[in-house]
């Protein structure tokens, strides 16, 4: 095993359990978890304010007939904006697009890191060596700087693009973990047997493999998920992306650039970020769960 | 030795990558740079057609071929010349950076050793007090603490604590009148416009220091050398610290390489907030400048920072673990 291999707790191998959990029973083990429950209690309130937020929404957020820079009341609960926008309603209907944009970089990223994980850590030799170089070459690359550079040469483009950023450039601490996961795997005796069997490359992993890393797989999903959240909402705040469409970065983005704070608007700041910090949360919680599942001594009830 | 030299070569091996990405972005996105900067003259008047090619040679961008630029680019980042400023012309980019790292390397790294040191710490706490009132306190509190965007929780300390209490300064390194000199006074000031953007660094940062070191710390409780030391009736406190936290360490070490980056970038925030006169508030005016050149600059410049931050942790490691340093089973 090379110095890269124990690098990171997460990576070391973890015990396997076989035969392959269902859904259903991923669920229950998540559900046993007060963490994972309290997580997965929140994020779903999120997600359900992301589909519905446009009829819970008090007013139009783009309305801008009410008075500016109000502070919270009880017609405007979190105050205006300097132009005169309800500032709950532009919560409530921002959600989808930060709901969309964390839910997003965590698929793109995932399938990009199982992608480089499964092959670096099946077919091993040399096509590993390189693609493990390169996991850990863009590992230690800092993300922020390098998303703001990139994001400078696109000024104005819309959060498709800023989701594709954050998405190929946040890959590879899971494809690091997946791999090191893999390569544990390989060698396990049923996946000797299914060889032996004669089952096509793509069967083994499929069938094989992938299940028997299904928890680590969701756990790296919630990890992108958060990290592709706080990134996009830095972007944002940066002034990235197109900051007409409503969402909790570009909130910020307006509230910092007309001085909210200065001006007493604080809600307009302090909702925003509460909701990000959050969300955040909820999914690191479910994270707790999918940790006890892929390795038992972190469960709760083993205490 | 071996182990060195790995780590050497993949020193090596990233500031190549940096800078080969840092060369192939700006020629792989849309417009050039000449059109860039011929954009934002475009608003004081009209462009003599003749000027593409002055603004090509003021920049430094030869004509010459795909790999031709490519080498000129390596010969000229290996001197430290970046160019020139667009925005603080006719300053170099390599003059700006020079007088923004020092600032950005003590307030980052102050707050790194800080929140490392504090965080790892009261991660052995909560494995130690896994199951009880202290961990469920600790793992909460972190987990939320953890997923702050930087920029935000500073701006939380901002309102509070200096346009509300006027405890703090709102912003910058030091006062405007304050004259930059080595006495106790000009010190004094600078930590006090120090203390609210480390505040905020740590905070948004001792999270993931905390957690990762709990799990690593529950993974080894169960060794049974730890089993061993307590069926010798050693005392408790001794098993937590001597046997059970420094193998957990290790791969907090590590873990070193990949938080630090992300550190990296909530402080570039955090400095943008505070206009905290670092290496983050030059990229942010970089930014909205369209300064491309030192928007590079800039970037390059982080990396060799991360990069050498994690050989040092790297090295660090040989230190800790005796069986990288005699080379077995590694």
């Amino acid at each position: 095993m090379s110095v890269a291999d124990q690098r990171k707790l997460s990576a070391e191998p973890l015990p396997v359990v076989r035969p392959p959990s269902p859904l259903a029973d991923i669920f229950r083990v998540l559900w046993s978890n007060s963490k994972a429950r309290v997580g997965m209690v929140l994020a779903g309130f999120f997600i359900l304010v992301a589909i519905f937020g446009p009829l819970l929404a008090p007013y139009n957020p783009n309305d801008t007939n009410f008075p500016f820079m109000l502070s919270p009341n009880a017609s405007h609960w979190l105050g205006t904006t300097q132009s005169g926008q309800d500032v709950l309603s532009q919560l409530i209907v921002g959600t989808r697009l930060s709901v969309i944009v964390t839910f997003a970089v965590g698929a793109i990223a995932t399938v990009l890191a199982l992608m480089i994980g499964l092959t670096a850590g099946y077919l091993a030799g040399w096509v590993d060596e390189i693609l493990s170089f390169l996991t850990n070459v863009f590992l230690v690359l800092p993300g922020l700087p390098l998303l703001i550079v990139l994001a400078s040469y696109a000024p104005g483009a819309g959060l498709g693009l800023i989701i594709l950023i954050i998405g190929f450039t946040s890959w590879p601490w899971g494809a690091r973990v997946l791999r090191s996961q893999v390569v544990t795997l390989r060698t396990r005796d049923f996946v000797l047997a299914a060889r032996l069997a004669g089952d096509s490359r793509a069967r083994i992993i499929g069938r094989e493999i992938l299940p028997n890393m299904l928890s680590l797989v969701m756990a790296n999903f919630l990890g992108s998920a958060t990290y592709g959240l706080l990134a996009a909402v830095g972007l944002q705040f940066l002034g990235f992306g197109n900051p007409n469409q409503i969402s909790w970065g570009s909130m910020l983005y307006w509230a910092q650039n007309s001085g909210a704070l200065l001006q007493g608007q604080w809600a307009w700041i302090l909702a925003p970020g509460l909701c990000i910090a959050l969300l955040g949360m909820s999914l690191t919680l479910i994270n707790f769960g999918f940790d006890a599942i892929s390795n038992p001594r972190l469960r709760e009830d083993s205490e | 030795m071996r182990y060195f030299l790995r780590r050497v070569v993949f020193l090596v091996g990233t500031l190549w990558v940096a800078i080969t990405l840092n060369f192939l972005i700006p020629r792989l996105m849309p417009g050039s740079p000449v059109q860039a900067m011929m954009a934002k003259f475009h608003g004081r008047g009209q462009i003599n057609p003749h000027a593409a090619q002055a603004i090509r040679i003021m920049l430094g961008i030869s004509s010459g071929g795909f790999f031709h630029q490519y080498l000129q680019y390596l010969n000229q980042v290996s001197h430290f010349n970046f160019g020139v400023s667009y925005t603080y012309f006719p300053y170099s980019v390599s003059h700006m950076i020079g007088q923004a790292l020092p600032w950005t390397l003590g307030l980052v790294g102050l707050s790194t050793i800080i929140s490392f040191a504090v965080g790892t710490g009261l991660g052995i706490v909560a494995a130690w007090q896994r199951g009880r009132r202290a961990d469920g306190f600790l793992t909460t509190v972190s987990s939320f603490t953890s997923t702050f965007p930087y920029f935000w929780f500073a701006l939380a300390l901002i309102y509070g604590l200096s346009f509300i209490l006027h405890w703090f300064p709102l912003s910058g390194a030091y006062s405007g009148s304050a004259v930059p000199r080595l006495n106790f006074g000009f010190v004094w000031d600078v930590v006090r416009h120090g203390i609210l953007p480390s505040v905020t660094i740590v905070i948004s940062s001792i999270g993931g220091w905390l957690l990762s070191m709990r799990n690593n710390m529950i993974n080894t409780l169960n060794e049974d050398y730890v089993l061993l030391a307590q069926a010798k009736g050693l005392h408790e406190r001794w098993i937590a610290w001597m046997y059970v936290a420094r193998n957990a360490l290790l791969p907090n070490i590590t873990g070193f390489a990949m938080a630090i980056g992300f550190v990296v970038g909530g402080s570039l925030l955090t400095e943008i907030v505070f206009a905290y006169p670092g290496i983050g508030y030059l990229l942010y005016n970089a930014v909205i400048n369209e300064d491309f050149p030192l928007m590079q600059g800039i970037f390059l410049i982080i990396v060799v920072c991360v990069v050498l931050a994690n050989f040092v942790a790297d090295l660090a490691y040989v230190l800790f673990d005796p069986r990288v340093r005699r080379g077995t089973s590694v």
